[in-house]
């Protein structure tokens, strides 16, 4: 009895469940099927769903048209690149907090925090009006360098949070055997907080892929990355339908992959270590 | 006992990020508070001098700016009670046991990791559009009149669209939460004859509460700006319906070329985010430990 009351609620719970999840995929999942379809069967009234002709000509036409793979590499130099460029900054400094706090620390990270609440549009002006002058606007490197330090707050918290859980008398051992700075971070601090930094990698290259303010505004074409590759199809001449799913879906298949690998590392990222 | 041999180490570690964050920070601002203050047009380059107050005057006094405010307001109020109520109800059943759940958790969180541009597109062109939308597509099958929503509800729209991008953050960060939650409390309330409503009121509210701080402050940080979403759909139209303050100093700087007005704008932008921020520190540091 009792064991049969609770699968039929196993079962409802299991159908709201999925009838949830499948109405809250679906939008991608719908992208995904008109990319497969031809123009015409894209605003087929009423929609197929399953039963067209399923066709890959709006991948190759997408490449040919706009480049696929120039814009799709843009993304990996500046969101590799600035999380690379990121944690060779914030390493010592969040090492620094989480072994040897001094009394203005807190301030610090709870002042580089607030910086992230500084809205970009308060400097988009000087950096657009810098980069002009400096010859870095739709330069790759100038995404960089941008990204870099919006997300450089970001990475020394997540960084902070998960340096701080590794043991301080770790560290003392390791001094009273003589090991000086420098092998204290290489030998005992760094394999200690490898998976921290990975999983701080993996965030920020999401984050910083995702990042649709700096990179509209400071790209043109050639170092124009996914995000605003995509937005270039906001103005659609003919039918694009199709052509607009295969190219939103090679633009964030990557990141969704990546993203559904780092599920669990993303909650206690995201929160800096206050949810976990 | 930190040495004062390591104390120095420290400093010298930590200044990198600290002097980058700080240029990054005073000199565009400080750049910015300066133009803020000429007239100073990108098309009538040569004109440039100092006006004073008057940027500020016409950009306060803006009908505009009103109607961006509410927007902002209404965009990052909006999102944060859709999302933080949805995230709750999705966590609360992502917590039963079922079937497939590994894979609905897939579904569920994937939304988060679609880039702003697509979203905006994806909604704008292939759901929501009046004519071969797949909203539309529907609304005809049942026999209505189909709806245009970024024309007739255009703010209400982003909004949805939004929060269909944030909801996946709120329910994985509560679902977490809630996973905490000590069983034998609810077990032994439910003994004690305490109803589904109280158990929910009583003990999963108050212990999801740090997780409701934390999904505000950040996701307050990310709507505060919301930009892409707002440039791929409406352009901040019709008018000025979904203009945030973001949109508008963009608008005045880089279409007007108005680099005067929009450093104004800039401005009073930081000032109004400090405002927002104060008010968040506090809640946080009353909430979390650091």
């Amino acid at each position: 009895m009792a064991r049969a009351a609770t699968n039929r609620r196993m079962l409802v719970v299991t159908l709201i469940a999925w009838a949830v999840g499948i109405v809250i995929f679906f939008p991608i999942l719908w992208t995904v099927l008109t990319s497969f379809k031809t123009e015409s069967e894209a605003v087929a009234t009423p929609p197929t769903f399953l039963a067209f002709h399923w066709t890959l000509e709006n991948y190759s036409e997408v490449q040919q048209r706009s480049d696929y793979f120039l814009h799709f590499w843009n993304s990996v130099v500046i969101s590799v690149g600035s999380t690379l460029l990121g944690l060779l900054v914030a390493v010592p400094a969040a090492w620094s907090m989480a072994f040897v706090p001094g009394k203005r620390t807190r301030d610090v990270l709870m002042w580089m925090l607030s910086t992230k609440m500084l809205p970009p549009v308060g400097v988009l002006i000087p950096i657009y009006l810098l980069f002009r002058d400096f010859g870095l606007l739709d330069s790759r490197i100038g995404l960089v360098i941008v990204l870099t330090l919006i997300n450089l707050p970001i990475i020394v918290w997540m960084l902070f949070t998960y340096f701080r859980e590794i043991p301080g008398e770790i560290l003392e051992a390791s001094r009273m055997d003589g090991a000086g700075l420098k092998e204290e971070i290489l030998f005992v601090l760094l394999p200690m907080a490898v998976p921290g930094i990975a999983s701080t990698l993996l965030l920020n290259i999401i984050l910083a892929w995702n990042e649709a303010f700096w990179t509209l505004n400071l790209s043109a074409s050639q170092s124009a990355p996914l995000t605003a590759f995509i937005a270039s199809y906001s103005s659609p001449e003919g039918l694009f339908y199709a052509k607009l799913s295969a190219a939103s879906t090679m633009a964030v298949a990557p990141i969704l992959v990546l993203g559904w690998f780092s599920q669990k590392q993303l909650v206690r990222g995201l929160t800096f270590g206050a949810v976990k | 006992m930190a040495t004062a041999h390591s104390r120095a180490a420290a400093r010298l570690t930590m200044s990198p990020a600290v002097i980058l964050l700080l240029g990054w920070m005073l000199i565009p601002l400080v750049m910015t508070l300066y133009f803020s203050f000429l007239r100073y047009n990108l098309l009538m380059p040569g004109t440039e001098e100092f006006i004073g107050t008057l940027n500020y005057q016409y950009f306060l006094t803006d009908p505009a700016f009103f109607s961006a405010l509410f927007n902002t307001l209404a965009l990052v109020g909006g999102v944060l009670v859709l999302t933080i109520a949805g995230g709750i109800g999705l966590a609360l059943l992502l917590d039963q046991p079922f079937w497939g759940r590994g894979i609905v958790r897939l579904l569920v969180i994937a939304p988060f990791f679609v880039m702003p541009t697509v979203s905006a597109l994806v909604w704008k062109n292939m759901l929501m559009n009046p004519v071969n939308g797949l909203f539309a597509a529907i609304a005809k099958g049942l026999g209505l009149q189909p709806f245009d929503f970024l024309a007739e509800a255009p703010l209400s729209s982003i909004i949805l669209i939004v929060t269909w991008q944030w909801l996946p953050f709120a329910t994985l960060i509560l679902l977490t939460a809630l996973q905490s939650l000590d069983r034998e409390r609810l077990e032994a309330a439910e003994m004690d004859g305490a109803g589904a409503l109280d158990r929910f009121l009583h003990i999963i509210l108050p212990h999801l509460a740090r997780a409701m701080t934390v999904v505000t402050l950040i996701q307050t940080i990310f709507l505060l700006s919301v930009f892409a979403e707002i440039l791929v759909t409406t352009n901040g139209g019709p008018g000025t319906a979904t203009t945030n303050i973001t949109y508008l100093v963009y608008a005045q700087s880089l279409l007007q070329f108005d680099v005067g007005g929009g450093s104004a704008g800039g401005i009073v932008a930081v000032v109004l985010a400090n405002i927002v921020a104060v008010f968040l520190m506090r809640m946080i540091g009353r909430n979390l430990d650091i």
